[in-house]
């Protein structure tokens, strides 16, 4: 399968990344030669196989539900969270306005 | 005196412990290095000589007043700049994470600040952790300090991603440093200069606190200048974090204490399918010789056969992109970084401006290939299909390790290259890391030793793979071939 320029523009601004016109010219074979070259994974007879979910069998553990219980990644520090924003105002982060 | 820049991890912390010299004349010497090599190998993007001389101070203090000193007790090491450091700018080597200063720290780095060990600085490394050969960088390539012997002084890559470590491991900059393993980040930049990596189990070491690329894979893991150093430096590293859901609620063993070059009893499985076509003669070579070493060490040899072999990379370059692609959506100019909001953009434009701004070649490449397998329509096909691959590649070597303990083969298809060599044809970079990422996608532990120079007096490496969990197994099957190879050989100093 190969991609078009089109595609790959479209692939772009799903990403979320600007591309401009000759940008997208250079990564179109790139890409394409990539894609050609995974295409052999369909060669492989993968029937009756279950997709591998976790590298190491593990179980999937819930702490306790309890609020800030760790001092780490719990609640109550605002300040650092914003601490590295490009812009915060009034303990929040900011963005260029959304609503008209 | 000895120079004490040219002491492992195990010889400082010995010596500290001993009081044959201080924590602080270690910092102090590791110190002048650093700051002496910045300008030609540019192994880090940081450097904290202040952090190294706190950390050693509270060292001599404690032993001064006689407490129990911890597993790294007067070492200063090298951190990947993945690693977040309270404190001390965190970039992943991008321009979308320059400034970055994290408020918090690294279960991994904290694990090390607490065993002792003091921090010279953030080293460089691929940008996100992406790349073979440390060239997407945003802050500028590392130099290799090694030279091929043909008189032509090329720039060598150092490998990567974790090349920043790898520099400064065997230019003596540092004595150990942090490395992350995603596809092969450890064991490749490893083999390319000379030193000793592993990277653990999936799950030894909490992934809280690193910047992720492909969470599935990325593992930590030192790299440093021997086998025993390696046993010490990820004693300190590994162990349980409840902040990170995939971390092995699993006790660290004693891999120091347990290390032995005795294989009587072991045996060692030869993957038939890793004698590839086309496989340099000298790599070849080295293998055969690692292979006499091992059953000198009392080591039975059988072939055993990974069938799926050939579809780990191009199911590699599916999963991690994926992986990437959704790890990477978080960077878009609002919470942290940079933020380039161009005159009268709305929210989208902003996020694409910044991403299009903050993000190197190699990352954007990938993060495009992770969006469309994973798009609708494309899934199914592609990153579905992947993981089924992926599947059958853990199944292989659980089906071999029925045969064997350990399985030997070469770290990389080829010595280090020049630098700008591979840069413009991405599938040539993606293949170096051939024979490491299978043992990746399978969440294996495995390292790279150091086993000889090519005709062009540049290091080679042989790997050890193993058993999930079997960290001691992959540790003494390296300690067995350290001791046969002998290698000494280091850089000459030309920087």
């Amino acid at each position: 399968m190969s991609v078009t320029r089109e595609t790959v523009a479209k692939i772009a601004s799903l990403a979320r990344i600007r591309m401009d016109e000759p940008e997208l010219d250079r990564m179109v074979p790139e890409l394409n030669a990539i894609l050609d070259w995974v295409e052999q994974l369909g060669e492989v007879d993968t029937s009756g196989v279950e997709p591998m979910t976790a590298v190491i069998a593990n179980t999937l553990r819930l702490r306790d539900d309890v609020v800030d219980a760790d001092p780490l990644t719990g609640g109550g520090i605002r300040e650092k969270v914003l601490a590295n924003a490009p812009a915060a105002e009034h303990g929040f982060f900011g963005v260029p306005k959304v609503i008209e | 005196m000895t120079d004490l820049t040219d002491l492992g991890v195990k010889a400082i912390r010995d010596g500290v412990a001993s009081g044959e010299f201080s924590a602080r004349e270690v910092a102090e010497s590791f110190n002048a290095n650093v700051a002496a090599a910045q300008g030609a190998l540019n192994a880090f993007i940081v450097a904290t000589p202040e952090r190294a001389l706190e950390a050693a101070e509270a060292v001599d203090a404690a032993r001064a007043k006689g407490e129990v000193l911890g597993k790294m007790a007067g070492v200063p090491i090298g951190m990947k700049d993945l690693f977040a450091t309270e404190g001390v700018q965190t970039t992943a080597a991008s321009h979308i994470l320059e400034g970055f200063v994290p408020e918090y720290e690294s279960t991994v780095s904290a694990n090390l600040w607490k065993a002792g060990a003091g921090m010279l600085g953030k080293l460089n490394l691929d940008q996100f952790a992406m790349g073979s050969s440390n060239e997407t960088s945003y802050f500028g390539n590392v130099i290799s300090p090694w030279r091929a012997n043909d008189g032509g002084n090329a720039a060598l890559a150092p490998g990567g991603s974790s090349g920043g470590s790898s520099a400064a491991v065997a230019a003596r900059l540092c004595p150990a440093a942090t490395g992350t393993d995603t596809g092969g980040s450890i064991r490749q930049p490893a083999a390319f200069v000379g030193i000793t990596g592993i990277k653990p189990t999936y799950g030894r070491c909490s992934r809280w606190g690193v910047v992720a690329f492909a969470s599935s894979l990325d593992q930590a893991g030192p790299m440093a200048r021997d086998v025993a150093d390696c046993a010490i430096m990820l004693e300190a590293m590994a162990g349980f974090d409840p902040k990170d859901s995939t971390s092995l609620d699993l006790p660290v063993p004693g891999w120091e204490a347990g290390l032995s070059d005795d294989l009587r009893g072991k045996k060692v499985g030869i993957p038939r399918e890793y004698r590839m076509d086309g496989t340099d003669p000298e790599i070849l070579a080295s293998w055969d010789q690692g292979i006499a070493w091992l059953k000198d060490a009392g080591a039975e040899v059988v072939e055993v056969s990974l069938p799926h072999t050939r579809y780990a990379l191009p199911a590699y370059y599916i999963i991690a992109p994926a992986e990437a692609s959704s790890n990477l959506a978080r960077y878009d100019g609002v919470r942290y970084g940079l933020r380039d909001l161009p005159q009268g953009a709305g929210l989208q434009d902003m996020y694409a401006a910044t991403r299009a701004a903050g993000f190197g070649e190699e990352v954007k490449r990938r993060i495009l290939i992770g969006t469309y397998v994973l798009s609708a329509g494309f899934y199914d096909a592609y990153y579905n299909q992947a993981q089924r691959v992926r599947a059958l590649i853990a199944r292989d070597f659980e089906q071999a390790f029925e045969q064997c303990d350990v399985i030997l083969a070469p770290t990389t298809p080829t010595a280090s290259f020049p630098l700008g060599d591979k840069v413009d044809d991405p599938l040539a970079m993606y293949l170096n890391d051939v024979f490491a990422v299978p043992a990746s996608l399978a969440g294996l532990p495995a390292m790279s030793v150091p086993c000889g120079l090519n005709s062009q007096g540049l290091p080679l490496g042989l790997q050890v793979i193993g058993r999930a969990f079997d960290e001691q197994g992959v540790l003494n099957a390296g300690l067995a071939i350290e001791r046969r190879a002998g290698f000494t050989a280091k850089p000459e100093k030309w920087w």
